[in-house]
C-alpha cells in the first residue's frame, strides 16, 4: 500500500516536471527560430508578416498588474483592517461570505459585466471611439484580485497578539492609530504575501481581460486597445495551425508567463519564510 | 487637531472602502439577475439551440458540464487523497515532502491558460484525443489537484494521534488503520475539497475552450462515442454567446445560473469548512 501512495505523491511532482519540461521543449525552437533579442524585445506583433515581438505584451503585462494592484491592494487592505477590527460582528458576518463569493465567481461573468457596463461608460466618459482598453482590464483585474488581498489581509491582522493592541491602547494611543501603526506593520509579512498573491492572479488572467481589452498589440496606453501576456496566447490559439511558427511562437509565450510565475512564487515564498522568522 | 484629522481620514478610508466592496458585490449581484433572470425558463434549461425555432437552449452545455466535473473528480480523487494520506501517514523523508509540497503549492499557482497549453500539446496532440471533453477533463484534474491534496491533508491532520495508537494498539495494520479510522474521520475535509474543486471546474474557462471545444450542440454519452464527444461548458457557452454571437440577454441568463451554482458552491464549502473546524477544537 505504501508503494501506492508514494506513487500518488511522486505524481503531484510528476504533473510540474512534465508542465516545465513540455513548455521548454516547446518554447524554444520559435524562440531560436526569431532569436531571442527580437522576441522579447520587438516591438510588434503581427502574425501574418512573420513578426513575433512580445515587449509590447510583457509591458501591458507588467503596467496592467501594477495598475491593478494599485487599485486593490489599498481598497482590500482598508476592507480587511474593517473586518478584522472595526466592523461589529454582524456586519463582519455579512462581508465576509460576500468576499468569499467575489472570489468564486467565474472569470468569464466579470468579464461578461466588464463587457456590458464598464466598456460602454468608459467610451462615454473619456470620449473614446471604443471602451475596450488598458484601463478597462486594470479596473477588473483590480476588482478580481480583491478577495484574495481581503482574506489573507485579514488572515494577517487577526493573527497579531492581543496584547501588542492593548498595550498600544493602554499608552493613549486611539484604536485607529492602533490599527494602523501597530496591527497593520506587526502583520506586514502577510499582507505582503496577500500583495504578491494578487500579483499572480492578475498576470495569470485570460479570460476576463480578452473580453474587455480590445487585443490589439499595441504598446500600452490606457486608453488604447491592448494584448497581455495571457490575451496573447489565447486569442491566437484557436487560430494558429499545428506546428507553424505561430503555433510555436505562442508556446514561447507560455514559457515566459511561466517564468514571470515562478519569480513570483518564489518572491512568496521569500515573503512568507521572512515572516515565520520575525 | 492632527489627531482629529488622523481619526478622521482614517475612519473615512476604513467605512468607505469596506462599502466599495460590499457594493461592488451588491451591483454585481443586482445586475447579472436583472439582465439574466427573466431569460431562464423551463424551455431554456432543457433543450438544445434551435436555429429552425429560432430557440436558445444549454442542456448541452449543461450536461458538459456534469461530464466535465463527473471526470475529473473520479480521477482526481485517488490521486489527491493518496498523496494526502502519503504526506501525513507514511512520509519519512522530509526533503521529498517539501517537495511535493513545493510541486502542490506551484500547481496551483500556475495559470489557467498555461493549463490550456499543456492540455492541447498533451491531451490534445501527444496523447491524440483531439479537442475532446475527455481531454477538457484530464487537463483539468492536474489544475484540481492541489486543492484536493490540500484540503485533505488538512482535515488528515486534525484526526487525533490518539485514535491512529488506538487502533494500531488493537493489533491492526497501518493500511487497515488508515481504511477504518482515519479517512472515515476526515471525510468532510475530503467532501469539502471535491466541492471546492468542482467550484473551480464550473468556473473554468480558458483550459476548456482551447481542449475541449466550443461546440453548443447536443453530445451523445454513450459509452462508446465518450473519448469522441467534444463541447462548450456552461462557461465556455457564455463566452461564446457573449463573444461571438454578441448575444448578451442568453449570456447572462447563463451567468445568473453560474452565479446560483456559486452561492451553492460557496455555502456548502463553508458549512462543511465550519464542522471540520469544530470536530478539530473537539
Amino acid at each position: 500500500m505504501q508503494l501506492l501512495f508514494t506513487l500518488c505523491g511522486l505524481v503531484t511532482v510528476g504533473f510540474v516536471l512534465l508542465i516545465t519540461i513540455y513548455l521548454v521543449i516547446s518554447g524554444i525552437p520559435a524562440i531560436h527560430k526569431i532569436g531571442l533579442f527580437h522576441f522579447l524585445f520587438g516591438k510588434t506583433w503581427a502574425a501574418g508578416q512573420d513578426q513575433y515581438g512580445i515587449l509590447p505584451l510583457i509591458l501591458t503585462s507588467i503596467y496592467g498588474t501594477a495598475g491593478a494592484i494599485a487599485i486593490g491592494v489599498p481598497i482590500g487592505f482598508f476592507t480587511a483592517v474593517f473586518l478584522a477590527k472595526a466592523a461589529p460582528k454582524r456586519v463582519a458576518n455579512i462581508i465576509r461570505p460576500a468576499v468569499s463569493l467575489l472570489a468564486g465567481i467565474p472569470s468569464v461573468v466579470y468579464g461578461l459585466v466588464g463587457m456590458c457596463v464598464l466598456v460602454p461608460a468608459l467610451r462615454s466618459w473619456l470620449h473614446l471611439p471604443a471602451g475596450d482598453s488598458l484601463l478597462a482590464a486594470i479596473i477588473v483585474l483590480a476588482i478580481m484580485i480583491l478577495p484574495s488581498i481581503i482574506s489573507l489581509s485579514e488572515t494577517a491582522l487577526e493573527a497579531v497578539p492581543k496584547e501588542y493592541e492593548e498595550a498600544s491602547l493602554a499608552l493613549g494611543a486611539t484604536k485607529l492609530e492602533t490599527w494602523f501603526r501597530v496591527s497593520a506593520p506587526a502583520a506586514k509579512s502577510g499582507i505582503a504575501a496577500a500583495v504578491v498573491l494578487g500579483i499572480g492572479r492578475a498576470i495569470g488572467e485570460a479570460m476576463a481581460i480578452m473580453m474587455v481589452a480590445g487585443n490589439v498589440a499595441n504598446m500600452p496606453s490606457l486608453t488604447k486597445s491592448v494584448r497581455f501576456l495571457t490575451t496573447g496566447i489565447s486569442i491566437e490559439l484557436n487560430y494558429s495551425q499545428d506546428g507553424s511558427l505561430q503555433r510555436q511562437a505562442l508556446f514561447s509565450i507560455g514559457l515566459v508567463l511561466f517564468l514571470f510565475i515562478m519569480l513570483i512564487n518564489a518572491l512568496l515564498n521569500l515573503v512568507l519564510k521572512r515572516g515565520k522568522e520575525d | 487637531m492632527r489627531r482629529k484629522i488622523y481619526g478622521i481620514t482614517g475612519r473615512i478610508l476604513l467605512y468607505g472602502c469596506a462599502a466599495i466592496t460590499a457594493g461592488l458585490l451588491l451591483f454585481l449581484i443586482g445586475y447579472i439577475l436583472f439582465r439574466g433572470i427573466g431569460g431562464i425558463s423551463w424551455r431554456f434549461l432543457s433543450t438544445a439551440e434551435s436555429v429552425i425555432n429560432g430557440t436558445v437552449g444549454i442542456l448541452p452545455a449543461i450536461k458538459n458540464t456534469v461530464f466535465v466535473i463527473v471526470v475529473s473528480l473520479i480521477v482526481v480523487l485517488p490521486l489527491g487523497v493518496g498523496a494526502a494520506i502519503y504526506l501525513t501517514e507514511y512520509a519519512q523523508n522530509k526533503r521529498f515532502v517539501a517537495a511535493i509540497e513545493f510541486a502542490s503549492e506551484t500547481l496551483a499557482g500556475i495559470p489557467s491558460i498555461i493549463y490550456a497549453l499543456i492540455g492541447v500539446i498533451v491531451f490534445c496532440t501527444a496523447l491524440k484525443l483531439q479537442k475532446t471533453l475527455l481531454a477538457g477533463a484530464l487537463t483539468l484534474v492536474i489544475m484540481i489537484l492541489p486543492t484536493i491534496l490540500r484540503s485533505t491533508q488538512e482535515s488528515l491532520k486534525t484526526v487525533p494521534v490518539s485514535y491512529r495508537e488506538g487502533a494500531l494498539g488493537l493489533g491492526s495494520g497501518k493500511w487497515h488503520m488508515i481504511r477504518t479510522v482515519v479517512l472515515p474521520s476526515s471525510v468532510d475535509g475530503i467532501v469539502t475539497g471535491c466541492i471546492l474543486a468542482v467550484g473551480r471546474v464550473i468556473g473554468e474557462s480558458a483550459v476548456l475552450m482551447y481542449t475541449a471545444g466550443m461546440s453548443m450542440a447536443m453530445q451523445s454519452f454513450s459509452p462508446d462515442r465518450l473519448a469522441g464527444a467534444s463541447g462548450a461548458t456552461l462557461t465556455v457557452a457564455l463566452y461564446h454567446y457573449a463573444k461571438e454571437n454578441a448575444d448578451f440577454a442568453v449570456a447572462f441568463s447563463i451567468a445568473t445560473i453560474l452565479l446560483m451554482l456559486t452561492v451553492i458552491i460557496n455555502f456548502s464549502a463553508g458549512f462543511l469548512g465550519r464542522k471540520l473546524k469544530k470536530g478539530a477544537d473537539r
